[in-house]
């Protein structure tokens, strides 16, 4: 029960997207289009699931302060290497991101070639390192960062396809010219954010 | 009526192209087909032959949201007197106290919200389109009777500006602008927004009559503690079902009363301008969603679990939502299917809000601000799922 109130939490009340606004670069630049939106909000869902998960292992059995006691050493037990967890997070990503490509190259050829550069692009969305350091910081247990990862990907891709499907609608609008594309796309992601206010609040 | 049409023929060319006032051409072009019926017909085909046109469409919607506003009058004016404690205030009293009231408020956003309107229309060349005066109209229904003026005009413009004028003006906005105003001031400006005192205008808050609270049935039922009964808390600040329904109780403007609300809903499902499916789906949303909580409910639980859809549907401003809001043809969803899905979303919102949501006392706005987010992806999942269902109908031909 509690894991599916985080699952409701991180994706509506708490939007990875719009309550934090965290991966806005890709967010505005591939909203252009809605499959193209779908295919990185399906590929965002992928890697954060994978990298929350793999990141808490790693916080919990490497950097964390006393986190090397389990190899009975004493001069490692002390240790505290917390100080590497930003240059372990986003290498473990990087490297994550690769493997994800090669194996979809590999095996989903299909799939790879759909998703094209927004693939390689995940390294540098911020959703996906601020999901980890959201872990990090909650302190959340392994199962809870596992629905964690998986449900603020998805609430990350909730808002991506909403704003494709908007943009699709709005291809046929007026628009001042000074705000053609990027200006009515932050202004309408400010709406947005507005209108998911309304699960602000509730208590699960 | 023929000299006024020969005065505006006469200074016709005066905003023709290469005219002296050609820039305020829109001014005079909507105060022309605002009396006349305009003569242009469309010189190309294909012709469609029908007597309704945008302005007649907002029209109708002017006189079915006009029940809803006398009705706000009176009763602003009621409770004026009721809260007061002046017991001489007759029937005619109240409508004075409640014109006086309301109408400057209507007056400012109309103003204020018409003049964004002209100023775009003129500067970007397009028509002054009539949708601005159902914004005009909606947005102070659903203000409390206390807001000040200048919020009024803060609330508009913001609506009319970045709800809808950024994005091309009427018919390509996202959010409806009246709920759009409507949220900006509510977080803007909180405290004139919600809360037990705006609901009812004061002469004096030190000499309110004695027992008056200014709560409304929603504050009432959301802060029933755990284990109460909600029926006997609601019965004990006054409000009965009759009474919700009839609505003489404070809430905003517009939207105390099912009555001409429902007066209001009936013009716009006979004349086809509102849709009829997402009201219907709302009602659904709302029957469903509540029953469900119904059947949670148990000592154990906060007692609002327990009250039926019917009442639900008398408190707050859900019917005016529904009907007047969550129908605007250009921010809701526009298939048959996406419709109902759209319409009984907001309803299932609505009461989780409410119920599940200390935060708001009031789900109609955010969750149907919310709905207008996601009815392209509705849309968008509806129509692609039409496709291929079509597509595997014809590929069935092919297989023979």
């Amino acid at each position: 029960m509690d894991l599916l109130s985080l699952a409701v939490r991180s994706i509506f009340i708490e939007n990875i997207l719009l309550a934090s606004f965290l991966g806005m670069c890709s967010f505005l630049a591939i909203s252009k289009r809605m499959e193209t939106a779908m295919g990185l909000g399906a590929a965002v869902i992928f890697v954060q699931s994978i990298t929350v998960p793999v990141n808490w292992a790693i916080r919990r059995f490497l950097l964390a302060p006393g986190a090397l006691a389990w190899t009975r050493l004493p001069a490692l037990a002390a240790l505290d290497l917390s100080f590497l967890t930003f240059v372990c997070f986003i290498s473990l990503i990087a490297s994550l991101v690769q493997l994800v490509e090669m194996t979809l190259d590999r095996f989903f050829p299909r799939l790879y070639h759909a998703l094209g550069i927004f693939l390689p692009l995940i390294t540098v969305n911020c959703a996906i390192l601020g999901g980890s350091l959201f872990m990090v910081e909650r302190a959340y247990t392994f199962p809870e960062s596992l629905v964690y990862g998986v449900s603020s990907g998805a609430g990350w891709a909730l808002a991506i396809t909403a704003m494709g499907a908007i943009r699709r609608k709005l291809r046929y609008s007026n628009v001042p010219a000074g705000l053609r594309g990027l200006g009515v796309t932050m202004i309408l992601t400010g709406l947005m954010a507005l209108a998911f206010m309304c699960f602000s609040g509730i208590q699960l | 009526m023929r000299a006024i049409r020969r005065w505006m023929d006469r200074i016709r060319p005066l905003f023709a192209p290469g005219g002296r006032f050609h820039r305020l051409h829109p001014i005079f072009e909507a105060g022309d087909t605002f009396i006349f019926t305009p003569a242009d017909v469309t010189a190309g085909p294909p012709h469609i032959r029908d007597a309704v046109d945008l302005k007649r469409w907002m029209i109708m919607v002017i006189i079915a949201l006009a029940p809803c506003l006398l009705f706000g009058i009176y009763n602003a004016g009621r409770q004026y007197h009721l809260a007061n404690a002046v017991a001489t205030a007759s029937f005619w009293d109240h409508w004075w106290r409640g014109a006086i009231i309301v109408l400057p408020i209507v007056f400012v956003s109309y103003a204020v919200g018409g003049f964004w309107e002209v100023l775009f229309a003129i500067v970007r060349k397009h028509e002054i389109n009539e949708g601005f005066l159902v914004t005009g109209l909606l947005f102070p229904l659903t203000l409390p009777p206390t807001v000040p003026l200048w919020q009024v005009a803060l609330g508009i413009s913001f609506g009319v500006v970045i709800g809808k004028e950024i994005f091309g003006g009427t018919g390509f906005n996202v959010l409806n602008p009246a709920l759009t105003a409507r949220a900006f001031l509510f977080f803007a400006h909180a405290p004139q927004m919600t809360g037990d005192r705006v609901w009812t205008v004061l002469a004096d808050p030190a000499r309110a009559a004695e027992g008056f609270s200014g709560a409304t049935p929603l504050a009432v039922a959301a802060a029933a503690p755990k284990g109460s009964d909600i029926f006997a808390a609601l019965r004990e600040a006054g409000f009965t079902w009759q009474g919700m329904a009839l609505g003489f109780e404070g809430g905003s403007i517009g939207e105390t009363s099912l009555i001409p609300i429902a007066v209001g809903a009936l013009i716009l499902i006979l004349t086809g301008v509102g849709a009829w499916r997402i009201m219907a789906g709302g009602m659904l949303g709302l029957i469903v969603t509540t029953t469900l909580f119904n059947a949670l409910a148990g000592p154990a639980y906060l007692p609002y679990l327990a009250l039926p859809w019917t009442w639900h549907l008398v408190m707050g401003s859900f019917a005016f939502g529904l009907v007047f809001m969550a129908t605007d043809p250009v921010s809701a969803a526009a298939t048959n299917v996406g419709k109902w899905i759209y319409g009984f979303l907001i309803g299932a919102l609505v009461v989780l809000v409410r119920v599940a949501n200390p935060a708001f006392p009031e789900g109609v706005m955010l969750s149907i601000l919310f709905m207008n987010v996601m009815a392209p992806l509705v849309d968008y999942i509806v129509v692609q799922a039409h496709i291929r269902s079509r597509a595997r109908y014809l590929r069935s031909f092919a297989r023979g």
